[in-house]
């Protein structure tokens, strides 16, 4: 590993400064995956600015109803906090599916959002990687590809982002805070990440030394009646192969509002537009989930090894509406 | 900030030590190397085993993913520091009194592992196989399902898994009796190491 400098930042304006104009400097949240990344060779910054003494630290409700979640809030924290239980119950069980009880007490909101991805290729520091190395190629698309993804991606890059948290934050309309030199901003998740396109190396719309400071969810009735379901090689502990945060508010037999989102099936958190704009106003039957699964996933492109993918989001979502719907008639 | 190493003082299981580390130290290697704490240890480096798991300020972390510089001034307990003289802490016990292991490598993570579940727990904190996590719900029973989920972070190679979830199920109901014996509630996950 390369040396460098560490140090603390304890505001948010002396965060962003020690890192204005010095493209090796990151900041470090819980470390949990930027240090994997410096062990294996991916990342060698030369300066390493500690965030997690910011006081960023705070949930808490708005006046006009919205979450503030702050960017180092740990893992562990926000799925405990019980405003988060009681108004997006999809969020604390996304949080609650990824990684283990020790990892979530390190690792933070904003480092959770920025991890990068899981492909073998890109943490193998001896094989070409477009995201790694821009410009040296993609083995995943001809190579290993299992896990890869099956929505938007495009043959520079086949790779999914891989947060479970990120899943039901896309689903509930989550907006990103960030500090740059120039002052506070707003990104909603949507505009945080950039399609895949030739620049898979440029995964966010961050500007360089872009500090997160929190992340807001406006307030969403439906949200309350939400789950989240992970799909893996093993009961825990592992990433996932699909995952689903859903939302539904039906009165008599109608979809009101629904809201779907997907995990590692693509490059960044998937939220299903297409199979909600299906859905509400229609009939909540099977057949109609099943109908609107069908039309988001039109648009899937999957690989040799990855088609399983297709019917498993599918039935995903067929089971998670069908659950919710019967919970709503109880 | 000007230099590749930092000093540090950490507080390792009640005593207060100034060190002088390379920024490339994990807070594991530091434990190990600089003060001679080889109870805890290395499996995969990567944060995929729980082998080094210790209590970081009283909540459990895997301390190869834990820069020692960035653990200054913050509190360790490491499996060296559980036992109150010579008491067993009520979880090592039971990893005894259950054959909680065959070789005992992973051993160290998981008696530091279940001693953050049954804190965690006792704070009311759901897990990803609570039926409800809403608060009104109440905190799930810790029952094997539970532990099983909760103690997922710490792999055993010797597969003695059965063995551990007997024994931090019967560690568990001990913590707990002693903290009713006691007239208290559990000091909160954020709180100090259990005691019982
Ligand atoms: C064994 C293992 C299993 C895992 N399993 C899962 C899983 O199943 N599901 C899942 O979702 N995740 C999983 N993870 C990933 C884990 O969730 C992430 O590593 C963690 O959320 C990252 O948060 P952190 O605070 O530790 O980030 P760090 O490692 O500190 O940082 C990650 C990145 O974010 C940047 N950063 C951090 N904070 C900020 C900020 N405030 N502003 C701007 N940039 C910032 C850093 O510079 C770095 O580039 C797993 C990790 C491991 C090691
Ligand atoms: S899928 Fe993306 S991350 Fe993986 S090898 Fe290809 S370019 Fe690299
Ligand atoms: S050695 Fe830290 S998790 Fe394996
Ligand atoms: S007892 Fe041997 S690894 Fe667990």
């Amino acid at each position: 590993m390369r040396e460098f400098r560490y140090g603390r930042a304890t505001g948010v304006a002396e965060a962003v400064a020690l890192h204005a104009g010095n493209p090796e400097a990151r900041f470090l949240g819980g470390g949990t995956n930027l240090v994997d990344l410096m062990k294996s060779g991916v990342e060698s910054p030369e300066l390493l600015i500690d965030v997690r003494g910011l006081p960023l630290d705070r949930i808490e409700v708005a006046g006009d109803g919205s979450l503030r979640i702050g960017a180092t809030v740990t893992n562990s924290d926000l799925a405990a906090h019980p405003e988060v239980r009681r108004r997006y119950p999809a969020l604390a069980q996304a949080v609650l599916a990824g990684a283990s009880g020790q990892l979530r007490n390190m690792a933070t909101v904003g480092g959770n959002l920025l991890q990068r991805t899981r492909c073998g290729y890109f943490y193998d520091t001896i094989q070409p990687c477009n995201k790694r190395r821009p410009g040296s190629g993609c083995p995943a698309v001809t190579g290993e590809h299992r896990n890869h993804a099956i929505l938007g991606w495009s043959e520079h890059c086949v790779a999914t982002h891989p947060s479970d948290m990120g899943v039901a934050l896309a689903a509930f309309d989550a907006v990103v805070s960030v500090h740059t030199a120039d002052g506070p901003a707003q990104l909603p998740l949507p505009d945080f990440y950039l399609p895949v396109g030739d620049t898979p190396h440029r995964e966010t719309a961050l500007p360089p030394g872009a500090l997160i400071t929190g992340v807001t969810l406006p307030p969403a009735p439906v949200a309350a009646r939400s789950r989240y379901r992970k799909v893996r090689e093993r009961a825990s502990y592992a990433f996932a192969n699909a995952s689903i945060a859903a939302a539904l508010d039906i009165r008599d037999g109608v979809v009101r509002e629904v809201r779907l989102a997907f995990g590692a099936v693509a490059s960044r958190p998937w939220r299903a537009g297409t199979a909600e704009r299906t859905l509400t106003g229609g009939p909540a039957t099977a057949e109609a989930f099943a109908a609107a699964a069908d039309a988001e996933l039109a648009a899937a492109r999957p690989l040799t090894h990855n088609e399983y993918k297709v019917p498993l989001v599918r039935n995903l979502v067929v089971a998670m509406l069908t659950e919710l719907a019967e919970e709503a008639a109880r | 900030m000007e230099t590749n190493s930092s000093a540090i003082s950490l507080r390792v299981n009640g005593e207060t030590h100034a060190l002088t580390v390379d920024n490339r130290t994990t807070l594991l290697d530091a434990l190990r190397e600089h003060l001679d704490l080889t109870g805890t240890k290395k499996g995969c480096d990567h944060g995929q085993c729980g082998a080094c798991t210790v209590l970081l300020d009283g909540r459990r972390a895997t301390a190869c993913l834990q820069l020692a510089a960035a653990a200054d001034g913050r509190t360790v307990t490491t499996i060296e520091g559980m036992a109150d003289g010579d008491r067993l802490h009520p979880v090592q016990q039971a990893f005894l009194d259950f054959d909680g292991y065959q070789c005992g490598y992973c051993t160290p993570g998981q008696i530091c592992s279940a001693i953050g579940v049954i804190e965690e727990h006792a704070a009311g904190w759901p897990s990803a196989v609570t039926a409800d996590v809403r608060p009104e719900a109440g905190p799930p029973p810790l029952d094997a399902d539970e532990i099983r989920e909760r103690m997922s972070g710490n792999l055993c190679r010797c597969g003695a898994y059965v063995s551990i979830v007997r024994a931090v199920a019967e560690a568990a109901a001990q913590v707990a009796a002693g903290r009713e014996a006691a007239g208290g509630q559990g000091s909160g996950a954020g709180g100090t190491r259990v005691t019982a």
